[in-house]
């Protein structure tokens, strides 16, 4: 089996970081696998601006971010990037097997970085009653279809969830052309920042209703409407409450859980509930020389800590490295 | 006419309460620094956004390019240039920071390429 120093998993704006801030901290060889055939992660499809206020001091896209770092890692050559590199194992002695097109790839690590990002959350769409037409997408979904397809997912519109994401993809679809009839979210605040609520609702005169939830949804092949209800402090219907919007699509914004079940299959402790490793310190585990950054880590509201995090994190597996030999 | 804004130039998220009189800012309040009389006039007068989007790519590694424009354009605006970028086609590689369309619809912004896409 190949050995190698480091290995990181994921090419996200966390895995291009760690691998720059390792290779500065002094490692020599790193390979950075990416299941998918560009570097940038969820950077590529978040279009809209608000990223790098912190970390470049200027306001950017998300590709803008992501093309910073890219250039990066492309002037480093003693990071090799292999795209369309799949992991699909690891085991708690660094074993580390990927797919490629066409090959299966076994690979030993000194040290492992793991930066998987996360995926949306789903479990709400089951609480919703009613029929599963088509027309229901996470928003997560939805912006990856619009901005890198260019497929739009739907004219008439009701978004479920006002999160940052809930809110982009508000003003996004109404960008695009479609309608968007209302935000609906179930507490009393939105989770959003309220720069979005001004830019993404107010601007558009998009309604958002807050203190309330969709009770059902209607329609045999597709969406065609659903019911909208005012919930008390228990988050109970309160009778009488009732109002119906017509709509061909429902995007449900339902907030993110890490992707962990690489590392879970290794041996390393999860919190059920959230879905993170357990562990003393940011970025480590319960497995020596196995670090988590970014998203696969925590959910962070901004890529501007993911970069922060991760740089450290990178830092600690050349340390550790180091401390090995 | 008195009216009440969230200024959205920093976390803080002040409430500025901003009198105006013939389209015009008098006096604003609320604001813990000068940025937000800023915003709050150009909130009144000339309200702004940067527009981003993507131009559907001909020929090259990928469907869609995302763009922005490289300045704020006027609010009353966005939905035309929204419209208006549909119609446009990129079919030769790009930069970041390429200008696709110089001084787009007259706004004195340029909309600029915010992803390198390589030919196919
Ligand atoms: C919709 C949305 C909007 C956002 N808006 C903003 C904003 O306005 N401003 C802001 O600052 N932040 C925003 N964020 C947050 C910020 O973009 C993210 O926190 C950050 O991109 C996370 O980086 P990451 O590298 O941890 O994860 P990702 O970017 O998700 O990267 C993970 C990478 O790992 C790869 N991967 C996963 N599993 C494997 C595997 N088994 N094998 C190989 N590769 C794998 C994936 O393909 C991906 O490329 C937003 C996030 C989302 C989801
Ligand atoms: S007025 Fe100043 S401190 Fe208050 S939100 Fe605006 S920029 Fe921030």
């Amino acid at each position: 089996m190949i050995e190698r120093d480091l290995v990181i998993v994921g090419g996200g704006p966390a895995g291009m970081a760690a691998a720059v801030s390792a290779h500065e901290n002094g490692v020599k060889d790193i390979l950075l696998l990416e299941r998918d055939q560009f570097l940038g992660g969820i950077l590529n499809q978040c279009i809209h601006t608000g990223f790098g206020l912190n970390y470049f001091k200027e306001i950017l896209t998300g590709p803008e971010f992501a093309d910073r770092f890219i250039k990066k890692i492309d002037d480093i050559k003693d990071i090799e990037v292999s795209l369309k590199s799949f992991v699909i194992k690891l085991n708690n002695n660094l074993e580390i097997t990927y797919l490629k097109p066409g090959e299966m790839n076994e690979v030993k690590a000194k040290a492992v970085i793991m930066a998987t990002g996360c995926r949306e959350r789903t479990r709400e769409m089951a609480h919703i009653a009613g029929t599963r037409p088509s027309g229901i997408f996470s928003a997560g979904l939805a912006q990856k279809l619009i901005n890198v397809e260019g497929l739009l997912a739907g004219n008439e519109v009701v978004v479920v969830g006002s999160g940052d994401i809930g809110l982009i993809m508000a003003r996004r679809m109404t960008l695009e052309g479609a309608k968007v009839k209302a935000v609906i979210e179930i507490q009393k605040q939105s989770k959003g920042l309220v720069r979005n609520i001004v830019q993404c609702l107010d601007d558009f005169g998009i309604p958002l209703y807050l203190s309330h939830k969709i009770s059902r949804i209607y329609g045999q092949d597709r969406v065609n409407k659903v019911d909208v209800v005012k919930v008390d402090d228990k988050y109970n219907e309160i009778p009488g409450t009732k109002f119906e919007i017509s709509c061909d699509t429902v995007l449900i914004s339902a907030g993110l859980i890490p992707e962990n079940e690489l590392i879970e299959m290794a041996g390393v402790e999860i919190d059920r509930k959230t879905n993170t490793p357990v562990a003393t310190d940011k970025n480590k585990t319960s497995i020596e020389g196995l670090f988590v950054c970014g998203n696969a880590f925590q959910i962070y509201d901004l890529v501007d800590s993911v970069a922060r995090d991760s740089i450290l994190a990178g830092k600690m597996a050349a340390e550790y490295l180091k401390d090995k030999k | 006419m008195r009216k009440e804004f969230i200024c959205i130039e920093c976390p803080n998220s002040c409430k500025l309460v901003v009198d105006i009189e013939n389209d015009k800012v008098v006096n604003v309040t609320g604001n813990k620094c000068k940025k937000g009389e800023t915003y709050a006039k150009c909130e009144v007068e000339n309200p702004s956004r940067v527009l981003t989007s993507i131009v559907l790519a001909e020929g090259l590694e990928i469907k869609m390019v995302p763009v922005r424009t490289n300045k704020p354009i006027a609010k009353k605006l966005i939905l035309t240039a929204a419209e208006e970028i549909k119609k446009i086609r990129i079919n030769n590689s790009v930069k970041v920071g390429d200008i696709i369309v110089p001084d787009f619809l007259n706004t004195g912004a340029d909309l600029v390429a915010t992803r390198e896409v390589r030919n196919e």
